[in-house]
């Protein structure tokens, strides 16, 4: 009795939610899974033709190995790189908020702001070989060669280093100091102390770390989008660009079995994580 | 060592906020100047662009050119502001409720819930649009403020944060309450809106972050140019008019520097709680 009493307030609170949620993003997404099996322009039931397609379409491959390959380069970095900054910051005894905003900085810089920068930056002309010149290094095309895909990096590194940071931050906040006090009695030295404390310590931040950094990867379109549009040089052709472009096409059974085949690959990656979150508990 | 590792960061430091210090220096420069500092990107002559940190001949003349001169600007102001006011204030009637309810009873499929508002809150946008476009087309809110601000409105993100520091609160202090006779939604009211406010600040504060930023959805689901927000704005703008782009890159750039400024402790809180496990 108590029990159904409870559900029937949690009902209240819930329920507006849950309706809107269902209406606007549940429901449709049902519906796009059901479209992914018909075709778009008969309404025949086609089974896995559209599946079919697209794994045969040249752009859906060329778009899924950048995006997958974007991710297996950034994410190693990036995770690797905010360790560090992190571990280095824990030891810093002043200016350590002012050095946290700093590198946080970047995630609230609306993209159309940075657009200008970025143009200006990259450009054959610009200002990065520039730099790179007054050290006699030779400049490249960062737009229109391959080079591109390091257009995607930098993007990235640059605006979600100090998500990572943060979090990374959080977790060596959490280590207890009396560990590395009672190492450093026994003569162990810094890089043992990383290896053997703070490594070990923080395992469990590591996969949540690597998931959130691959789902803000994905918004990197929007720096690549506005800097280089529609159909920028074929290294930087994401996922992102080719779902946009049959968007703007209205090749509706394409994207249905696009968007499935992502968002399920997305869905293996969070059970993944609860799987994890749960071994921790 | 330690020396080096600590001027080594600060360099780093630096080169993450270059692109702030670049835009002011740009926006208070004067197009004469401008021009001949980024010429060869322009097209004109040979050589690099360079870049100096202060102008020679400092002027707020760009600022003046796009408030006076500009008036598609002001739209597009006030349509970022109207997206972002209405997604969060919607947000907070529908969302704040969701949370504490989720938080804080136990239901049938509570978990069930859970693990979809998970799922929807990682979706990119792109696996989303063409749900998104289906919905809109079917309310006939395609092109339409309301069909921007609606779908946001039930984002499922800020539901995620509040749980989260929701869930954080003792038990104890419900049950006291409701000994002394509080019903419900006057221990949601006086006791979880107070002591959870610092997760209601900090979705509110990533929410704003995220939506002054919007731009996917805008760009799918509005046509009217009246319509766009300031995101829209700037890849419209030609290089040629540099001096009034940097201006309206200082100008966009500003609420959300402002509240990155006030708000970076709860941002901080916000973004630690994402990872924090259930």
């Amino acid at each position: 009795m108590r029990k159904r009493k409870e559900a029937v307030k949690a009902l209240f609170f819930i329920l507006p939610s849950f309706l809107g949620v269902c209406l606007f993003w549940v429901v449709p997404y049902l519906d796009v899974i059901r479209r992914s099996f018909f075709s778009a322009v008969s309404g025949e039931f086609t089974g896995i033709k559209n599946y079919q397609t697209i794994f045969g379409n040249q752009a859906f491959r060329l778009a899924a190995s950048n995006t997958l390959r974007f991710f297996c380069v950034c994410i190693p970095i990036l995770v690797a790189l905010s360790l560090l900054v992190a571990v280095l910051l824990s030891r810093e005894q002043r200016n350590l908020q002012l050095k946290k905003s700093l590198f946080l900085l970047p995630m609230a810089i609306p993209v159309a702001s940075v657009v200008l920068l970025w143009k200006l930056l990259f450009h054959s002309q610009g200002l990065l070989n520039h730099l790179l010149s007054l050290i006699s290094v030779k400049g490249v095309d960062w737009m229109n060669t391959k080079a591109s895909f390091g257009v995607l990096i930098i993007s990235y590194l640059w605006r979600n280093l100090g998500y990572d940071v943060v979090l990374w931050a959080a977790g060596i906040s959490g280590i207890p100091q009396s560990l590395y006090d009672a190492a450093k009695v026994d003569g162990a030295g810094e890089w043992m102390c990383f290896r053997k404390i703070t490594m070990p310590n923080l395992m469990g931040s590591l996969f949540t770390i690597v998931v959130l950094s691959l789902l803000n990867g994905f918004k990197v379109f929007r720096e690549a989008y506005l800097v280089a549009g529609d159909y920028p040089q074929q290294d930087m052709y994401l996922l992102q660009h080719l779902l946009n472009n049959w968007y703007r096409d209205l090749a509706l059974d394409k994207m249905a079995a696009a968007a499935v085949v992502t968002g399920m690959m997305i869905m293996l990656l969070i059970l993944a994580l609860q799987k994890a979150w749960a071994r921790e508990e | 060592m330690k020396k080096i590792m600590s001027g080594l960061l600060w360099i780093l430091a630096l080169i993450f906020v270059f692109p702030v210090v670049f835009l002011f220096t740009g926006s208070i420069t004067g197009n004469l100047e401008l021009k001949e500092l980024i010429g060869p990107v322009l097209g004109n002559g040979g050589g690099y662009a360079s870049w100096k940190l202060f102008p020679m001949y400092p002027t707020l003349k760009s600022y003046v050119e796009l408030l006076i001169d500009t008036p598609g600007f002001f739209v597009m102001l006030w349509n970022s502001v109207r997206i972002v006011t209405g997604v969060l204030a919607g947000q907070l009637l529908v969302g704040v409720p969701a949370a504490w309810g989720l938080a804080r009873f136990r239901f049938p499929f509570r978990k069930t819930v859970f693990t979809i508002y998970i799922a929807l809150m990682m979706m990119p946008f792109q696996v989303m649009m063409l749900s998104n476009y289906l919905v809109l087309d079917r309310l006939g809110l395609l092109d339409t403020l309301a069909g921007i601000i609606l779908p946001a409105v039930f984002s499922t993100f800020p539901v995620f944060i509040m749980y989260r520091f929701f869930a954080g609160l003792p038990e104890a202090l419900m049950e006291s309450a409701r000994l002394d006779g509080a019903g419900e939604l006057m221990i949601f009211w006086k006791i979880g809106i107070p002591l959870g406010s610092p997760g209601v600040i900090s979705a509110m504060i990533l929410g704003f972050l995220e939506y002054w930023n919007l731009l996917e959805q805008p760009m799918a689901f509005l046509k009217t140019k009246e319509l766009w927000p300031l995101s829209l704005f700037l890849p419209g703008i030609s290089m040629e008019q540099a001096g009034a782009a940097f201006a309206a890159s200082a100008v966009v750039l500003f609420p959300a520097l402002m509240v990155f400024l006030a708000g970076q402790d709860y941002l901080e809180q916000g973004i630690i709680s994402t990872a924090v496990k259930e």
